[in-house]
C-alpha cells in the first residue's frame, strides 16, 4: 500500500467537497475491492473518502412510484436482510462471505462494474437508475463495459432506484475460486414486459439478452427458454474456468432456472 | 469402552487450545530487536535475460539497509538437491545450479532476482520499485513434450537438453513386459494427466534471521517442516556455516502439505544478509508470492496400459510419464516421480511384470516436489483409473475385477523392489461396500434420474509406502541423507517426562499422540508429559515430517528411548526394593516386585534417579535421560478402499460429491480422532485436486491462477459428510508400535475413486465418456457429455 489520506465525511455536501478538491481522491465504500487493490500497489489515490458515516447514504426505502430506494453505502447484508425486493435480497445474500456482505456496498459494486459481479445483473435486469451526487442514469445508459461505467471522475453513487416488479429471481453459477458468478442471470417480469440481464459472461460485461426478454414477454414460462436457442458464444469469455460456449450455454440454462424459479 | 488415555484413546488434541485461540507462536509473530525487512523482486516474465540491474536510485531510499543481487552471492553455494536418481543408461540425472538469486537469467515467474532489506516493509517495497531491471523476453518453455524436441529452447544452457532424467524401472523387465503387452489378450490403455497443485498452507512461508558476532552464531526462524535439514542443507552446501554454529528453529507452523521440506532460496537469504548487514533480517511471503515460489505439486502425463488375460488376470503394466520438474530441482523432487511412484505401481495386486518410464523435464514454472502422497498419489490415480477402465471394458465388476487380482499372501515381493508386510484387502473392500451401502446404490440412482440427475458410484483401492525409510535402502536409491528419526526422553526429578523429538507437528497433533505412547508404556497420565520439537538446539539430530513417517518413525525412536528408560528405572527400583531386576514389573506407573506386595511409585524411582543417596551408583549412572536413533527395516504399507458416490447435473455438468467413504488399515491406532482428522484432511485436498484445484499457466508462462481468484480452494461446502473407518488393523510386522502412518492417505485414495464414480455416472447415462482430466469442473464435464 502507498500512503493515503482517509477523509470520513457525514454529509454529501461534504464529500463531494472533499472529492474535487483533491487532484487524486477516490471514494471509499466498502474497501472489498478497493483495499486489496491497494495492498497490490495496483492504486495510489492520494486521497480516500470513506462513504461509511454519510447517514443519508445508508438505508433502504420506497419511494412515491413504489420503488425500492437504496443508499449508495448500503451494504449487501442490509439488502440482503431487507426482503421487500425477494429477487434483489436473494442475490444480496449470495454475494461473498458474511464478512464482505456486512462491508461491501451496492454503490461500490456498481462503480466498479466487475464483468462477474452480481448487483450490475440486478441493477441492469430490473431497469433501476443510478443517482449521482449530479444526476440520474438510467441502468441501459449506466454499463459501459468491463470495469466501464458511465460515471465521471469524482462522481459518487448516492442511491439505486429499483422498480418492484412482479416476480423476479437471480440464478447464480459459480466460479469455483472466486465465487463470483461464472454465469449469473437476473430475471425480472413487470406489467410491461421481461427483462433479462446477465453477469459473468461477456467480455463487454452485463448485458442483456433480447432474445430471452421477448420470449418470456410472450409466455412467462421456462419453457419458453428451452425452445430458444442459446445465445452466441462470440464476445463471451474464455478462461480457466470455461469456455465461450460452455458460458453461452450456461446463460440458457440459468435464465431458464430463475425463471422457474421467479417469485 | 473408548480408553480414556494412553494408546487407543482420542484424547482431545492439547496444542489446539492455542492454536484456537490465537496463542500459537508462528515464525512471523517473531520479532527480533533491530530487525529490518527483506522484500524480494521477482521475475514477471518466465524465461528471459538479465541485461542489467540498476539499484543505485534505490538504495538511496529512505530506510533502505541494502539492496543485494546475484553478484554478492559469489562465493556462496547454490540450494541443493537433496535426491540424485540414475537414468535408464546408468547415469546420473542432470542437475543445474539453483542460485539464491537469479544469475544472468530468470527461469519462471517468480525467480528472485534482487533484494531490498530496509527498515520497514513498506521501505523496502517503496525501493524495490526504483530497483531497474533490464530483460530480454526469451521463449518460455511449458509443454513437457515439446520441451524434448531437437532444437527446443534450453530452460538451462549449461545441461545437454531440458531432459533431467530417463528413468526405466524395472529396467531389465522392459522387454518382458512389452512381449507381455504385445501378446494379451485384453489391453487397456489409457492417457491422463495428473493436474499441478499449489500446496497453499494457511501460514505462508517466513523466514527471520539473526547473526550474534559476538559468538559467531546464527540463528534462522523458520516455517519448516525439518529443522535439521534446514540446518544441514543450508548450512553445509549454501552458505558454509558449521552446524554448531547454526541453530534452526520451526516453531508453530501453520500447515506445510510437503511445501515446507525443502531448503529454500530466502531461508539461505536472510540468514547471509544478517551476518552482512549485521542486523536480523525478516522475509514474510505474501500469498500471491507464495503462489510463485512455493513448491509444486504433481503434474505428471501420464499413458498407462495393463494387459489382461480372458478372465480379467493383470499380467502385465507399463506406464509412461512426463513429470514436471519445474526450473530448478527442489530438495526432493527427482525422488518424487521416481521411487516414490514407480515402487507402488504394482497396487494392491499381483500384476507380475511392471515397467514404468519417467521422463522429468525442465519447465520455465515454479519447482515441482512432494505435495502430501507425493509420488503415491500420481501412481494410484493412474492404476486405479486404468483398472476401472479395463473392468468396463471387459464386463467386468470393477469391485470383481480387483477382488480377482488382490495380493492374499503377505509378505508380498512385488516386482517393482518393494516388499509388503501386512495388508487384508478383502477386508478393506467389504468394508467399504458395507459403509457405503452399496447395495443400496441402485435405489438410490434411480431417485437421482427421477430427480433429473445422474447418479454414479466409484471406488478405488490404494497402496503406499509410508514411514519413510530405511537409510541403507533409500541410500542406494540415491537419497543424500538419512531417514532414520530420533528421540531424547528426558524425564524429570519429580516423574515428569520431556521428549524431544525430530519430527515436528505442523497441525498433526504429535503433542498430543506422541504423550499418549509414552503415557501408555509407563502407565502416567499424558499430563505429566510434554513433547518438544523443532528446534535443532533442543532436539537432537532428526529428519521431520514427511511421508507419513511421524508416528511410524518417530513414534518408534521415542519407544526406543523409552525403553531405555524403563529398562534403567526397574534397575533403580529394583535396587530400592531389594529385589531382582528380573522380578520388576511396571504397571500403572507402579514398580512391583513379581509375586509380593511390594512396590515403589514411578516418580520415588525418577527422584533417586537425581538424589542418588540410596542409589547403586557401582552399576549406573544418576540421571534418567535416553536417547534413541531409529531407522526402520523396511516402509509400513498402509492401504485402504475408498468409495464416492456423486450426482452430475446433466444440464451444466456441475458435479455434486454425495458422499465418501475411506476404509483404511492403518494397522494400529494411536488416537482415533486425531486419525479420522487426518483423514478428512487428506480427503479434502484429494476431492480438491479432483474437482476444483488447478494450477495453470499459459503459453507465455504468466500463471493464470496466482491468486485465490482463480485458484480453487475446497471449503466446506464443496465437501460431503465423510465415513471413516479404520477398524481393519493388520499391524506392520517390524516396528514397535504396529503401526503404518495415516497422513497421506486421503488425498492419495479420493482423486481415482472421485473420477471413477462421474465416469460411471455418465456411462449409466448413455454417454461414451472414458475419461475426463482433472479437476472435473463443469465445464470440462459438459464438454465430455457433449463431445
Ligand atoms: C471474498 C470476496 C468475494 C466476493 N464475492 C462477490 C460476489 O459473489 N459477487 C459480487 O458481486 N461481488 C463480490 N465481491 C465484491 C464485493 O461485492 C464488493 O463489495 C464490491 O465489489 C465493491 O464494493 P465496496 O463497497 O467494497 O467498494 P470499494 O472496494 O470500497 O470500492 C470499489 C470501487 O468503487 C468506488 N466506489 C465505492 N463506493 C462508491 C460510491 N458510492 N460511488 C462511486 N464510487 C464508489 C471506489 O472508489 C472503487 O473504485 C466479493 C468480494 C470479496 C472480497
Amino acid at each position: 500500500m502507498y500512503d493515503f489520506d482517509i477523509e470520513r465525511p457525514s454529509r454529501i455536501a461534504d464529500a463531494v467537497k472533499l472529492m474535487s478538491d483533491s487532484t487524486d481522491a477516490q471514494p471509499l465504500g466498502g474497501g472489498q475491492t478497493l483495499i486489496p487493490t491497494l495492498k497490490q500497489r495496483l492504486a495510489s489515490p492520494e486521497r480516500l473518502v470513506s462513504m461509511a458515516g454519510i447517514d443519508e447514504m445508508v438505508g433502504i426505502c420506497k419511494d412515491d412510484a413504489g420503488r425500492l430506494c437504496i443508499g449508495g453505502a448500503t451494504t449487501h447484508a442490509a439488502v440482503a436482510a431487507d426482503g421487500s425486493y425477494p429477487g434483489l435480497s436473494g442475490l444480496a445474500a449470495r454475494i461473498g462471505d458474511p464478512a464482505v456482505r456486512n462491508r461491501g456496498t451496492i454503490g461500490g459494486s456498481l462503480a466498479n462494474n466487475d464483468p462477474a459481479a452480481c448487483y450490475p445483473a440486478a441493477a441492469l435486469g430490473s431497469g433501476a437508475t443510478i443517482v449521482t451526487n449530479k444526476r440520474e442514469i438510467a441502468a441501459d445508459d449506466y454499463f459501459r463495459g468491463m470495469f466501464d461505467t458511465a460515471l465521471e471522475e469524482g462522481e459518487i453513487i448516492t442511491e439505486v432506484k429499483f422498480p418492484i416488479p412482479e416476480v423476479s429471481h437471480y440464478a447464480k453459477f459459480v466460479q469455483p475460486a472466486s465465487r463470483f458468478a461464472l454465469v449469473g442471470v437476473f430475471v425480472a417480469k413487470f406489467a410491461d414486459g421481461v427483462r433479462v440481464a446477465v453477469t459473468g459472461a461477456s467480455e463487454s460485461g452485463v448485458h442483456r439478452w433480447s432474445a430471452a426478454e421477448e420470449a418470456l414477454s410472450r409466455s412467462f414460462s421456462a419453457g419458453s427458454i428451452g425452445s430458444l436457442e442459446a445465445p452466441s458464444a462470440d464476445g463471451l469469455i474464455t478462461d480457466l474456468h470455461g469456455t465461450g460456449a460452455y458460458r453461452a450455454h450456461l446463460v440458457k440454462v440459468m435464465t431458464g432456472r430463475a425463471v422457474a424459479a421467479a417469485s | 469402552m473408548p480408553k480414556d488415555g494412553g494408546i487407543g484413546a482420542s484424547s482431545k488434541r492439547r496444542e489446539d487450545l492455542r492454536f484456537l485461540t490465537g496463542k500459537g507462536k508462528y515464525t512471523d509473530d517473531i520479532n527480533l530487536r533491530d530487525q529490518t525487512y527483506a522484500y524480494f523482486i521477482r521475475s514477471d516474465v518466465a524465461h528471459g535475460t538479465i541485461n542489467s540491474i540498476d539499484i543505485s536510485a534505490a538504495m538511496k531510499m529512505p530506510g533502505v539497509e541494502r539492496v543485494f543481487t546475484a553478484s554478492d552471492f559469489e562465493g556462496v553455494g547454490g540450494v541443493p538437491c537433496g535426491w540424485q536418481v540414475t537414468d535408464r543408461h546408468g547415469q546420473p540425472m542432470q542437475e543445474p545450479k539453483h542460485p539464491v538469486l537469479a544469475e544472468g537469467k530468470v527461469r519462471h515467474v517468480g525467480d528472485p532476482i534482487a533484494v531490498v532489506v530496509a527498515d520497514s516493509l513498506a521501505e523496502a517495497r517503496d525501493a524495490a520499485e526504483q530497483v531497474e531491471i533490464d530483460i530480454t523476453e526469451l521463449p518460455a518453455v511449458l509443454n513437457m513434450k515439446d520441451a524434448l524436441n531437437d532444437g527446443a529452447t534450453k530452460v538451462h544452457d549449461d545441461l545437454t537438453s531440458n531432459l533431467c532424467y530417463d528413468w526405466g524401472f524395472v529396467e531389465e523387465n522392459r522387454d518382458a513386459v512389452d512381449a507381455a503387452i504385445k501378446g494379451a489378450h485384453h489391453v487397456t490403455t489409457l492417457e491422463l494427466k495428473n493436474n499441478r497443485l499449489v500446496a497453499n498452507p494457511m501460514e505462508p512461508r517466513v523466514a527471520v534471521a539473526d547473526f550474534d558476532s559476538s559468538t559467531d552464531e546464527y540463528t534462522l526462524y523458520t516455517t519448516s517442516q525439518n529443522p535439521h535439514v534446514i540446518r544441514l542443507l543450508m548450512g553445509a552446501f549454501v552458505l558454509g556455516i558449521p552446524e554448531h554454529k547454526l541453530r534452526v528453529v520451526a516453531p508453530d507452523v501453520g500447515g506445510g502439505f510437503g511445501a515446507k521440506i525443502y531448503h529454500y532460496a530466502e531461508e539461505a537469504f536472510c540468514t547471509f544478509a544478517a551476518k552482512q548487514i549485521g542486523r536480523p533480517v525478516k522475509w514474510t511471503s505474501s500469498r500471491s508470492e507464495a503462489f510463485m515460489s512455493d513448491a509444486h505439486g504433481r503434474d505428471h502425463v501420464t499413458k498407462i496400459e495393463l494387459a489382461l488375460d480372458k478372465d480379467g488376470k493383470f499380467l502385465a503394466l507399463r506406464t509412461d510419464t512426463h513429470a514436471n520438474m519445474g526450473a530448478y530441482l527442489s530438495t526432493f523432487a527427482p525422488s518424487i516421480p521416481t521411487w516414490l511412484h514407480g515402487t507402488l505401481m504394482a497396487g494392491n495386486y499381483t500384476t507380475p511384470l511392471i515397467y514404468v518410464n519417467v521422463k522429468a523435464v525442465f519447465t520455465n514454472t515454479v519447482p515441482v516436489d512432494a505435495y502430501r502422497g507425493a509420488g503415491r498419489p500420481e501412481a494410484t490415480f493412474q492404476l486405479e483409473r486404468v483398472v476401472d477402465k479395463a473392468a468396463r471394458e471387459m464386463g467386468i465388476d470393477p469391485v470383481e475385477l480387483r477382488r480377482k487380482n488382490f495380493i492374499t499372501e503377505f509378505p508380498y515381493a512385488t516386482p517393482v523392489a518393494v516388499e509388503y508386510d501386512t495388508g487384508d484387502y478383502h477386508a478393506t473392500m467389504d468394508k467399504l461396500l458395507e459403509l457405503s451401502d452399496h447395495a443400496g446404490f441402485e435405489a438410490r440412482a434411480a431417485t437421482s434420474k427421477a430427480n433429473g440427475k445422474l447418479r454414479g458410484f466409484g471406488i478405488a483401492h490404494y497402496i503406499e509406502a509410508c514411514g519413510i525409510a530405511p537409510s541403507n535402502l533409500v541410500g542406494q536409491l540415491g537419497a543424500r541423507a538419512g531417514l532414520y528419526e530420533s528421540a531424547t526422553v528426558r524425564v524429570n526429578a519429580t516423574g515428569s517426562i520431556s521428549v524431544m523429538t525430530g519430527s515436528h507437528s505442523h497441525g498433526q497433533g504429535h503433542e498430543t499422540s506422541f504423550a499418549q505412547v509414552v503415557a501408555e508404556m509407563i502407565g502416567i497420565d499424558e499430563s505429566q508429559i510434554d513433547i518438544v520439537h523443532g528446534d535443532t538446539a533442543k532436539t537432537p539430530m532428526g529428519m521431520g515430517t514427511y511421508g507419513s513417517r511421524s508416528i511410524a518413525v518417530g513414534g518408534s525412536a521415542m519407544v526406543r528411548a523409552t525403553e531405555k528408560i524403563i529398562n534403567k528405572a526397574r534397575k533403580i527400583a529394583a535396587h530400592l526394593m531389594e529385589a531382582s531386576e528380573a522380578d520388576i514389573e511396571l504397571k500403572d506407573g507402579q514398580f512391583t516386585v513379581a509375586g509380593t506386595d511390594k512396590s515403589v511409585a514411578w516418580g520415588d524411582v525418577t527422584l533417586a534417579a537425581y538424589v542418588p543417596h540410596n542409589y547403586p551408583l557401582e552399576d549406573i549412572e544418576p540421571g534418567l535421560e535416553e536417547t534413541a536413533f531409529y531407522d526402520p527395516a523396511n516402509f509400513t504399507y498402509p492401504s485402504g478402499a475408498y468409495g464416492c458416490e456423486v450426482e452430475v447435473d446433466p444440464e451444466t455438468g456441475k458435479v455434486t460429491v454425495l458422499g465418501f467413504t475411506a476404509a483404511d488399515d492403518f494397522g494400529n491406532i494411536i488416537n482415533p480422532m486425531i486419525v479420522e482428522g487426518q483423514v478428512h484432511g487428506g480427503l479434502a485436498q484429494g476431492i480438491g485436486q479432483a474437482m476444483i484445484e488447478n494450477c495453470a499457466y499459459d503459453d507465455d508462462g504468466q500463471l493464470l491462477s496466482g491468486s485465490y481468484m482463480d485458484y480453487a480452494m475446497p471449503r466446506a461446502d464443496d465437501l460431503p459428510m465423510f465415513t471413516v473407518d479404520h477398524s481393519s488393523v493388520t499391524p506392520c510386522t517390524h516396528n514397535p508400535l504396529g503401526v503404518k502412518g495415516c497422513g497421506e492417505a486421503g488425498a492419495i485414495g479420493s482423486p481415482p475413486a472421485l473420477v471413477n464414480a462421474v465416469v460411471d455416472a455418465l456411462q449409466r447415462a448413455g454417454h461414451d465418456v472414458t475419461h475426463i482430466d482433472m479437476p472435473l469442473s463443469p465445464d470440462r464435464v459438459w464438454a465430455a457429455m457433449n463431445s
